[in-house]
Formats: structure tokens, sequence, C-alpha cells
């Protein structure tokens, strides 16, 4: 009957949205009357979870895994949910969980509801808000199902410390075949992805040209951010596509996010709104961002981003 | 190869949201409708392969008559042929269910569709679709071969992408990079013409009761005003994020 949580890692560590879907699934066990198991793969250190709120990590350790597979990843989940006798299953926002959780769906004849944003209004019947319109609204869903799947936007519950202990077991469930295999991963292993990101910081055409990114990647540095752009700057193909965030791009669930040069179009704040807070630098003080930014400087980034590298470096060098 | 394009009949990307009826349905007023720019990619990739490799490409939506101009829409851009099922979209689970049931009948070998639509964006239906017709399932996919029965796509991952092998029968989540955005088609008036004789099958719905159902919406709180930092004053600027937002 425990709540099952998916919790993703990378090379053995988990990733932040991990600690967070444990949080998350915590406080639905605890509106529940019930525990929460999370299933890890390949990961070090599963004791970990136990200070979000798991009670059992069910760990499964095979190098054939190593490549994520959602058909098989799925499955596992599914061998453990019905093992458990789950009726909630949660899963991050991540590109990973996005792609196995309406697979699992079937499997375990489950409805499911993404984009989640907070704990279940509800418990009977299951209600939960989550975004849609790309961010321009939210709904509250109710899952009419048995077994039900949350899919959680990513920073929109953070981490909850329980100081709890986890059980951990090895767990060897069988594994599905797939008729889909990974021949190469092409990943960025110094940089933060969009996904994964706390600040994005993000240039539009307001910059001029891709030459002038340098200062948009240093600031992007200083902070430990990821770096992004508008759609008209990946459509002139100053940026790849996998930095261009909007409706029609990636999603930003940050807790900071930074606009450079980027005038606001529906469409692009509609792909931003979830951030938690806003900030934008514009020449112009007209351009629609800075009605949906908190903070705003109206001035010329080629003067004011250096100004603000040189005064974040001064403000990290003295609370070190 | 047999060619289905999933096409989501959805509000145009500028459209302000807004509900009815105590907010509890989308107010479709002065709304204007377009293909979900998801879709869009993937009927255009599906275009290639029908003028390169010959395939056939039938599109498909599961809405009432008034997504009939969106099916149209894409008929003018060049599919053979269009399918609507008969019933209102109600929920991903349902509108896969439907969708599973043409597909079947079909016989298709690669299903299209978008890796999610922009007004619900659940980014559910390709996946569950997949799962019940037993295919193969890309998501997130910014490139597609197919080679005989072999395919080899490329998918977005956070932070990167990953290249992969498969084989049809496949259902592929697309969106933007299976074609770029110069390559969309806006359809000639000689597409227009052609597409109003092209045949529009409307098929009753089997069987699919919704596993979720919205009961009401929102909109996002109101935003206080932006606090203008003076560009010459950027020390305030970090204050702010440090002590007020407490963000860095």
């Amino acid at each position: 009957m425990s709540i099952l949580v998916y919790t993703e890692s990378e090379n053995g560590k988990f990733k932040k949205a991990a600690l967070e879907v444990v949080s998350y699934a915590k406080a639905v066990a605890d509106q529940m009357g019930t525990s929460v198991t999370a299933v890890a793969v390949n990961a070090d250190d599963a004791e970990v979870l136990g200070n979000y709120g798991a009670s059992k990590v069910l760990l499964v350790k095979d190098e054939s895994l190593k490549a994520f597979n959602a058909q098989k990843y799925a499955g596992i989940l599914e061998d453990a949910a019905k093992n458990e006798g789950s009726k909630v299953v949660v899963v991050s926002a991540s590109a990973n969980s996005k792609y196995l959780a309406p697979l699992l769906a079937v499997g375990l004849d489950a409805g499911y509801v993404s984009n989640v944003v907070a704990a279940p209004s509800n418990v009977s019947p299951f209600t939960v808000k989550h975004s849609a319109f790309t961010n321009k609204a939210f709904a509250n869903t109710e899952i009419a199902t048995d077994v039900k799947i949350v899919g959680l936007s990513n920073n929109s519950f953070g981490l909850v410390e329980s100081g709890g202990n986890a059980s951990v077991e090895d767990f060897s469930p069988s594994i599905s075949e797939s008729g889909v295999t990974v021949e190469s991963v092409d990943k960025a292993t110094d940089k933060v992805s969009i996904a994964d990101a706390e600040i994005v910081v993000s240039g539009g055409r307001g910059l001029k040209g891709p030459e002038n990114w340098g200062m948009i990647e240093e600031l992007a540095e200083v902070l430990g951010a990821a770096t992004a752009c508008s759609k008209p700057v990946s459509d002139l193909g100053w940026r790849p596509h996998s930095e261009h965030v909007g409706q029609t791009g990636k999603p930003v669930a940050s807790n900071l996010y930074i606009a450079i040069g980027i005038s606001g179009a529906i469409q692009h704040l509609a792909g931003i709104n979830s951030s938690k807070v806003k900030v934008v630098i514009n020449t112009d003080p007209e351009a629609p961002f800075f009605k949906a930014a908190d903070y705003g400087v109206v001035g010329d980034a080629f003067e004011v981003v250096p100004k603000l590298i040189e005064k974040l470096k001064a403000f990290k060098a003295a609370n070190a | 190869m047999k060619i289905l394009v999933c096409i989501s009949h959805v509000p145009d990307t500028t459209s302000k949201i807004n509900f009815t009826d105590g907010d509890t349905k989308f107010d479709t007023n002065g709304v204007q409708y377009v293909i979900n720019p998801n879709d869009e990619f993937g009927l255009t990739r599906a275009m290639w392969f029908k003028e390169k490799q010959g395939a056939s490409v039938d599109v498909v939506n599961v809405g009432g008559a008034e997504t009939e101009p969106t099916l149209r829409k894409a008929l003018a851009i060049g599919a053979d042929s269009a399918i609507r099922v008969n019933t209102s979209a109600t929920d991903g689970y349902a509108v896969a269910k439907q969708l599973a049931k043409v597909v079947n009948d079909g016989g298709y070998d690669l299903v299209i569709a978008g890796r999610e639509s922009i007004d619900y964006n659940g980014a559910m239906v390709p996946g569950m679709l997949a799962a019940m017709i037993n295919a193969n399932f890309v998501t997130n996919c910014i490139s597609l071969e197919v080679d005989g029965t072999n395919a080899k796509a490329v998918r977005e991952i956070d932070g990167g992408k990953e290249t992969v092998s498969t084989s049809l029968p496949l259902v592929i989540g697309g969106q933007k990079g299976l074609v770029e955005e110069s390559d969309l088609r806006i359809p000639n008036m000689r597409g227009i013409m052609m597409a109003r004789k092209k045949p529009l099958t409307v098929v009753e719905p089997t069987d699919a009761n919704a596993e979720t159902k919205a009961v009401s919406f929102e909109k996002p709180a109101p935003k206080g005003a932006v606090k203008l930092v003076d560009a010459d004053n950027i020390d305030e600027l970090v204050n702010l994020l440090h002590n007020e937002a407490k963000v860095i």
C-alpha cells in the first residue's frame, strides 16, 4: 500500500529532482496514512533517501541498465508497484521520467497526471493541481483509477528533510525486452541542464549576434546556472535548439530566471512562467517582459551584464 | 511504409487563455485553432518520407466536427487522407485508446505524434498508444531516419541527446528538430483546392472511459509590479536577489 516513487540517479548519484519526488511522496503518504518506498537503479547512496521520507528503498543493481531504457525501467516500476500493492506512484518531470510514465500507466491501468505543482488537494477523490496551457493556467484534475501516477513538476515542491532512515533492499525484477537500443549519448558533462538548473540565464535577440554570448556563459558560470535562449535566437541558428525555452521549446521551472535582451513574447513568457523569480534586463522599458518580471533593469545588456558579473563575483568572494 | 500522423487541434500560441462556466470549461470565444506545433514538425517530416521514400501519409484527430478545418489544413500541406474519430478528447488515456484502434484497423507501420500538445501538455498520448499497440516508442524525437523496417532516431535528453536504433512498428513523440522551423510548409492555393477533394473519413469511437477529469481551472495569481533597479546600481540587484528573493 506504500507510495512508490522513482528516484533518478546519474553516475550513481541522485539527481535533485529525485530528492524532491521523495519529499513529495512523503507528503502524500502522510495524507493517506502510509509510507514511502523508493525505487532506485544503480544508485550508490540509496540510504540518503531516508532523510527525505523514504522508509524503504528497492535498489536494482544491473550493469545492463546503465543506459536508460524507458520500457525496461517502466517494467521495473510496474513490478515494484505490484509487489508493494502501491496505489500511488510518483515520478519527476525529467525527460526520462516523462518517457517512461505513459508506458507505466498502461502497464498498471493507472490514470496519470503530469506537471503537478502541489500535494493532492484531496485524496478521495484523488485531486491534483497541475499546469496546463503551457503554464498560462492550472487545472485541478481528479484521477478515477485505483492506481494513480503523479508526475511532479521540477522545483515545485522543494526538498523537505525529515531526518528518517531507510532500509535498503536488493530488488531483482524481471527485465523486459526492448526494441529500442541506445547507440550513443552526447551530453555536456560540465554544464548544468535547463531541466536540472536552479538558475537559468537566457539571452534574446537584443544580444545582436552569437559572438556576444561569452558574457551570458560567464554569468551562468558565476551563478552555476544553465544557459537558454529565446525562439528567434534558436531559429536564427545563434544557439542550439536545445537551449530554446518557451511554449514550443523547453519549459523552465527554475528558482531564478534572468532574461537578457528578451522582449517577452506571450509564447516565451508562457514557457518560463513556472520560474519563481524573474529578472529582466532590457533597453526598452516598454518591453512586455517588465510586466511579468519581479526585478528589472532598464539598460544596455552590454553594460549591465559585465557589471552584474563583477558584482556577483565580489558577492561570492565575500560569502565564500 | 504506411504513416499515421496524429494531429491535435489546439489554440494558437498567441491565444489568451480564459475559462467559463465557473472556471470549469475552456473559453473558446475568439480563439484561433492551429495544428499543434509539435505535430506539425512530425507532419512535415512525414511529407519527406512520402516524397523521398514513397510512404503514404494519413492524419488523424480525435474530436468533434469543429476540428475538421485543422485536418483540412494537414491535407493541404500534403497528407493523403484524414480520419476523424467522432468523440470529444476527454483525457490522454481515452485519446490513446481511440488512436490504438485506428492504428490497428489501418495497419500503420509508423505513427508520428507530437511529444505533447500545447494545450494540456500531458505528454502521454504517444507513449500510451505505443504501449497499447506493442510498438517501439521514442519521444522528444529530434531526428528520424527509416531504412526498410529499421529506424534510427535521436532523442533529446536533459542536457544533451542520445541516438537510438529501433524498428517498425514505431511510435514517435516528435518536436522541433525533426524538421527545422524553416522547413514548415504554408499550404498554397493548389494544396488547399486539392485538400477539399481528399477523403476525410469520420469513424465512430470505440469504448474508452477517461481515467482523469479536469474538474476546474484557474489562472496564475496576478503579478505584483516589477521592482526596477537602476543600471548604475547593480549592487542593489545582487542585494535584492540575496536578501529579499533569497535565490542566490
